[in-house]
């Protein structure tokens, strides 16, 4: 009787099929709202650093204090050699952030519920964050896997489980998010569910959990954007910096 | 206000149900790789503009723009500080010259007391001086005078005791022999020959 909470999350194709060679890359709900996150920062920021007073006005306010934001956020984490990178992560908070609160709208779709957008993404970081440590720590790098201060007897152990972590962290990084937003959706939606079956007798009830869970799924969509930011912030952090 | 959310929630229930009987795929659309290589294309796509937008258009424009906040109200609290610093220093010039007026003022007046006392001092002495010398003189002259008085009434009483002498007797005594009795009382001491 209730509706399926998983349709939500089912991509379509808008408008044509395009395809190059024997790949499908058509034009589909998700690529819209990836352009449209994208198209939002873009102006927002684009208004936020237009004219410079020395009084900021709200949308030069919310441009400067974001910016500040995750400058801090590198800085703390990271330190001032992860300068260069502060674009990327930058862009990477902000295009996450968006996606997840683009989400909340009802009749949108959450890119970032998808685990192969996740998994690009944190696949990039690892991917990238490994090519740095080796090009600035040269076979040095290696030396991750071997924290200091360890007993000899437990060493081997000790460099297969930091091996592990390591190799697993691309997953980690894209499950957290993936799961979040989608357990976050379906229970929204389950929810919903609820409020139509019970009907307006008993439907009051999953009604406000309905709504205290749209508070608790901005809050998460916050959370997890800064969350994906900050563990890329600390992979930089171990390329760069090397501190075991 | 109820009935106005009753009638919402008939007319959403009609989203709803449309949706119940749309919904029929089990399992998680996500694990479906129809749309993948569309995704996957479409993210880098869209990531790739927004990451070099923002890197080479806007984050360097917010970034100069911080600066140049920051150097505005840098130079302000500098400039605040000059001034501070400044009227500061005028503030010590003030109290320099005023100190220093107090001391040449204190100067003067010490100066003038010293000269007033010196004056007073010098001619208390003047006068000192000429009174011990006058009463130096006094006394020299009495001191004269008593040595002189003795030999004087020496010559008075032998003058007048021969006179009387005379007029007594009615004869010449001889001068030396009565100079030698007065001595001789003089000598002894008057009060003892002349009584009461």
């Amino acid at each position: 009787m209730a509706a399926n909470p998983m349709t939500q999350f089912e991509v379509y194709r808008i408008g044509p099929e395009i395809k190059i060679g024997s790949f499908d890359i058509s034009f589909t709900n998700a690529s819209l709202f990836m352009v449209i996150s994208s198209l939002a920062i873009l102006i927002i920021f684009n208004l936020g650093s237009k004219k410079n007073s020395l009084l900021p006005n709200k949308i030069q306010l919310l441009a400067e204090l974001s910016y500040t934001f995750v400058s801090k956020m590198i800085s703390d984490t990271a330190g001032s050699k992860a300068k260069p990178y502060f674009a990327f992560i930058f862009s990477l908070f902000m295009f996450v952030l968006f996606c997840n609160m683009f989400g909340m709208i009802p009749y949108t779709f959450t890119v970032t519920s998808h685990i192969i957008v996740t998994f690009v993404l944190a696949a990039f970081i690892f991917i990238g964050v490994t090519i740095i440590g080796f090009i600035k720590h040269g076979f040095g790098y290696l030396k991750l896997f071997v924290p200091s201060g360890v007993p000899v007897v437990l060493l081997p152990l000790i460099v297969i489980i930091e091996i592990i972590s390591y190799l697993s962290r691309p997953i980690s990084l894209s499950v957290r998010l993936f799961a979040n937003m989608m357990a976050g959706h379906t229970m929204m939606k389950v929810f919903g569910g609820f409020v139509i079956s019970l009907g307006i007798v008993g439907g009051w009830l999953p009604l406000s959990f309905s709504v205290a869970l749209t508070g608790l799924e901005i809050l998460v969509a916050f959370l997890q954007a800064y969350v994906f930011a900050i563990l890329t912030c600390i992979y930089l952090n171990d390329a760069l910096n090397l501190h075991h | 206000m109820i009935k106005k959310i009753f009638f919402q929630s008939i007319f959403f229930n009609f989203f709803f149900l449309k949706e119940v009987f749309s919904a029929e795929s089990g399992g998680m659309p996500q694990l479906n790789p129809e749309f993948w290589i569309s995704q996957i294309f479409w993210l880098s796509l869209t990531f790739g503009i927004l990451y070099i937008v923002l890197s080479k258009l806007i984050l360097p424009k917010i970034s100069a723009n911080l600066e140049l906040r920051k150097s505005q109200i840098q130079e302000n609290i500098e400039a605040a500080e000059k001034q501070r610093q400044s009227s500061e220093a005028k503030l010590k010039e003030y109290e320099e010259i005023v100190v220093k007026s107090k001391i040449e003022a204190k100067n003067i007046f010490k100066d003038a007391r010293e000269k007033a006392l010196k004056n007073i001092n010098s001619k208390k002495e003047n006068l000192d001086q000429q009174i011990d010398e006058e009463i130096k003189k006094a006394e020299k002259e009495i001191d004269v005078l008593k040595k002189n008085a003795p030999e004087k009434i020496n010559k008075i009483a032998i003058e007048t005791s021969s006179e009387i002498l005379k007029k007594l007797i009615g004869a010449d005594v001889n001068n030396s022999s009565i100079s030698a009795i007065v001595d001789d009382l003089s000598k002894r001491g008057g009060n003892k020959y002349y009584g009461n």
